[in-house]
């Protein structure tokens, strides 16, 4: 089965991220596809490499990088709520005259209609968040 | 043709799962999930929520989150099923539509 993955919660917020990642780890490894993960509102944050929890505490933004490498995922994160939250990749640090970038390796930064099109391509979408 | 209704939110913080308990139909899935595993706990102010429904719809709580919050499973309330992460896939799998009530 085909499913996409919403996720509306920044890491180390609640649990959302984690169970998103749990919830997306176990259907792969039952055989499902995951058409793409859309992080949406806070969930952005799931997405700056500049992350660096305690050695000791699990890294969820690396998880979801480590995730995407092995089953090729697609890892999408909203345009206008990463541009509020500072989450940059070069193509928004040139329009937006910053001078830096921080989006973490295996993500990409796109508009809503990448949320409207897993909804319609997928056979379940699941969201986690607040 | 069942829906599966998550539930993520203590109902001693939020009114999410009374919402669900409110809104779903008879037949439907439930997924206790995060805080939510509080729900699934004997002897509580809200049990009555729980016990009212097991009867028409299929209540579950999701295991890891239920033990990482120290609880044991002898007090979870009868009719209610725990599942791991795979359990929870299969019911996303197997319902037609997921409805979160975040």
């Amino acid at each position: 089965m085909k499913f996409s993955i919403q996720v509306n919660e920044g890491p180390y917020q609640h649990q959302a991220s984690d169970s998103a990642y749990q919830f997306t780890k176990a259907a792969l490894e039952k055989g499902h596809e995951c058409f793409r993960v859309f992080f949406y509102h806070d969930g952005v944050l799931n997405g700056t490499r500049l992350t660096t929890p305690p050695q000791d505490d699990r890294n969820i933004v690396n998880n979801w990088t480590e995730l995407a490498e092995k089953y090729d995922l697609d890892l999408v994160v909203c345009v206008a709520a990463a541009q509020r939250r500072g989450i940059v990749d070069e193509g928004e640090a040139e329009r937006n005259g910053k001078d830096a970038t921080n989006i973490a390796p295996r993500f990409r930064i796109s508009g809503l209609g990448q949320l409207v099109e897993a909804a319609i391509q997928s056979d379940r979408l699941v969201v986690f968040g607040d | 043709m069942s829906d599966l209704h998550t539930v993520n939110k203590s109902p001693f913080e939020k009114n999410s799962l009374e919402s669900c308990l409110r809104l779903s139909r008879a037949g439907s899935v439930i997924l206790l999930y995060e805080d939510a595993v509080y729900a699934a706990l004997k002897g509580t102010a809200v049990e009555n929520m729980i016990t009212s429904v097991v009867g028409d719809r299929k209540v579950y709580v999701l295991g890891p989150d239920y033990k990482a919050r120290g609880l044991d499973e002898s007090r979870i309330i009868d009719g209610v099923e725990v599942v791991d992460y795979a359990g929870f896939v299969d019911l996303v799998d197997t319902n037609d539509k997921v409805q979160a009530w975040v």
